[in-house]
């Protein structure tokens, strides 16, 4: 049986436990706020890119002299598969939901034959994936210096890419991150980009005769890259977003253990404390009639 | 003919502008281009450059470093890789753009030399202008 001193102890370090996730909790509230916002102040970007390209692409996808961005490299035998997970831990099962998804699909990559390579964004989805598939990995962009996400960011990633695109190192690319539904809710994604695919127009919608200044074609040149860009610059906002979302109820799990923890070792601390007032008097008691 | 018309200007971190104007002036990359109500619908790419809307006589000046405009006959959109306010915020993001051009002008070869030699030279330019 623990001594009293023993116990108070505990109490005590319990307690600054709970201060803590309970700190990291308002933290993660705040931060998640300021996310949401930036997910949502991107979003009018993103849409009417989308539908630009879209539009594009529907005239110009189908040709034979489609860039190799839209149109693919024929083949898929090569997928390079960019994990985006976030730097830090203690937020719940996000990194892990990530990974998992990750590992599904490299399994069944694998399966069918494919070279699989994999780039990792943010240290957790590294070190989860070194241990099994440390051969594979080709790369790793470091997020921890990134104080605020910027469309700079998102750029330097694209711009890896597309290097190695260039350089034949893949045909299929693929991104996995974690949707933000909700604070309790975060989703597991993949989202292929690389070779895109736009929504086209909706049939029947009034489609507008464009003049494209230079031509068509030098336009979705210079637009497919931002595009990769665009959409990698989407999902870390989400990937942002759901992290803070996750560690805000993993923190807000561990502060109401840390209570219930906290209520139980106070009754054992109560209970030996009069257990030890009870033997003394016993001892004085019997002490006295000794004598 | 209605004689205003919907322009946003948006880049991909924030929206910067949404109103009502009479007309834009944008940067085109195949040279400079007004937009005003009516227009046949377009899309071109831009260059750094000076965006000018003029709405009810007043004029708002915008520094943009390249993306791509969708004019139609109701509206403009700007799609603007990164965009500013005239202001010395603006100017030190534009001078980091300068210098990241010449460096890629430095290091580029063969006719790749003379388009970034070019963009070194427009972001010359807009800096003139944003003073």
């Amino acid at each position: 049986m623990p001594s009293l001193k023993d116990l108070k102890n505990r109490i005590s370090s319990v307690k600054s436990t709970r201060k803590i996730t309970k700190a990291m909790q308002m933290v993660a509230a705040a931060k998640l706020r300021r996310a949401q916002e930036s997910a949502e102040a991107a979003r009018p970007y993103t849409e009417r890119f989308n539908a630009v390209l879209g539009q594009l692409a529907a005239s110009v996808g189908g040709a034979d002299n489609a860039p190799l961005l839209l149109r693919g490299t024929g083949k898929d035998d090569v997928q390079l598969l960019v994990v985006m997970t976030s730097e830090r831990g203690l937020c719940g099962g996000f990194n892990s939901s990530i990974v998992k998804l990750a590992r599904t699909r490299i399994e069944a990559l694998k399966i069918a034959g494919k070279t699989v390579k994999i780039l990792t964004v943010g240290k957790k989805g590294r070190e989860q994936l070194r241990r099994d598939y440390g051969d594979m990995m080709i790369g790793h962009i470091d997020m921890s210096e990134v104080k605020k996400l910027g469309y700079g960011n998102a750029a330097a990633i694209a711009k890896d890419l597309l290097g190695r695109f260039d350089a034949g190192e893949f045909d299929v690319a693929t991104i996995f991150y974690s949707e933000f539904k909700s604070v309790i809710s975060q989703k597991p994604t993949a989202q292929q980009i690389i070779p895109a695919s736009y929504d086209a127009p909706e049939e029947g919608a009034v489609s507008t005769i464009y003049d494209y200044e230079p031509s068509e074609e030098a336009i979705l040149a210079d637009l497919l890259p931002r595009g990769v860009a665009t959409q990698l610059f989407a999902a870390l906002l989400e990937n942002a977003a759901s992290e803070q979302g996750a560690r805000m109820s993993a923190m807000d799990n561990a502060t109401r253990n840390a209570g219930d923890m906290i209520d139980k070792l106070s009754i054992e601390y109560n209970r030996t404390r009069q257990a030890v007032i009870t033997s003394e008097l016993i001892e004085i008691i019997s002490g006295a009639e000794a004598l | 003919m209605a004689n205003t018309m919907q322009f946003d200007l948006v880049s991909p971190e924030r929206s910067l502008a949404s109103l009502k104007v009479t007309a834009v002036q944008l940067p085109g990359s195949e040279g400079e281009l007004t937009a005003m109500p009516g227009h046949w619908p377009m899309i071109t790419t831009l260059k750094p450059g000076i965006l000018t809307v003029t709405a009810d006589g007043e004029v708002l000046e915008f520094a943009v470093t390249g993306g791509f405009a969708d004019i139609s006959a109701e509206g403009a959109t700007v799609l603007a890789e990164q965009a500013f306010e005239k202001g010395p915020e603006g100017r030190a993001a534009v001078e980091a753009e300068l210098a990241q051009a010449r460096a890629a002008a430095e290091a580029a070869k063969g006719p790749e030399r003379d388009t970034a030699t070019e963009l070194v030279y427009d972001f010359v330019h807009l800096l003139e202008n944003m003073q």
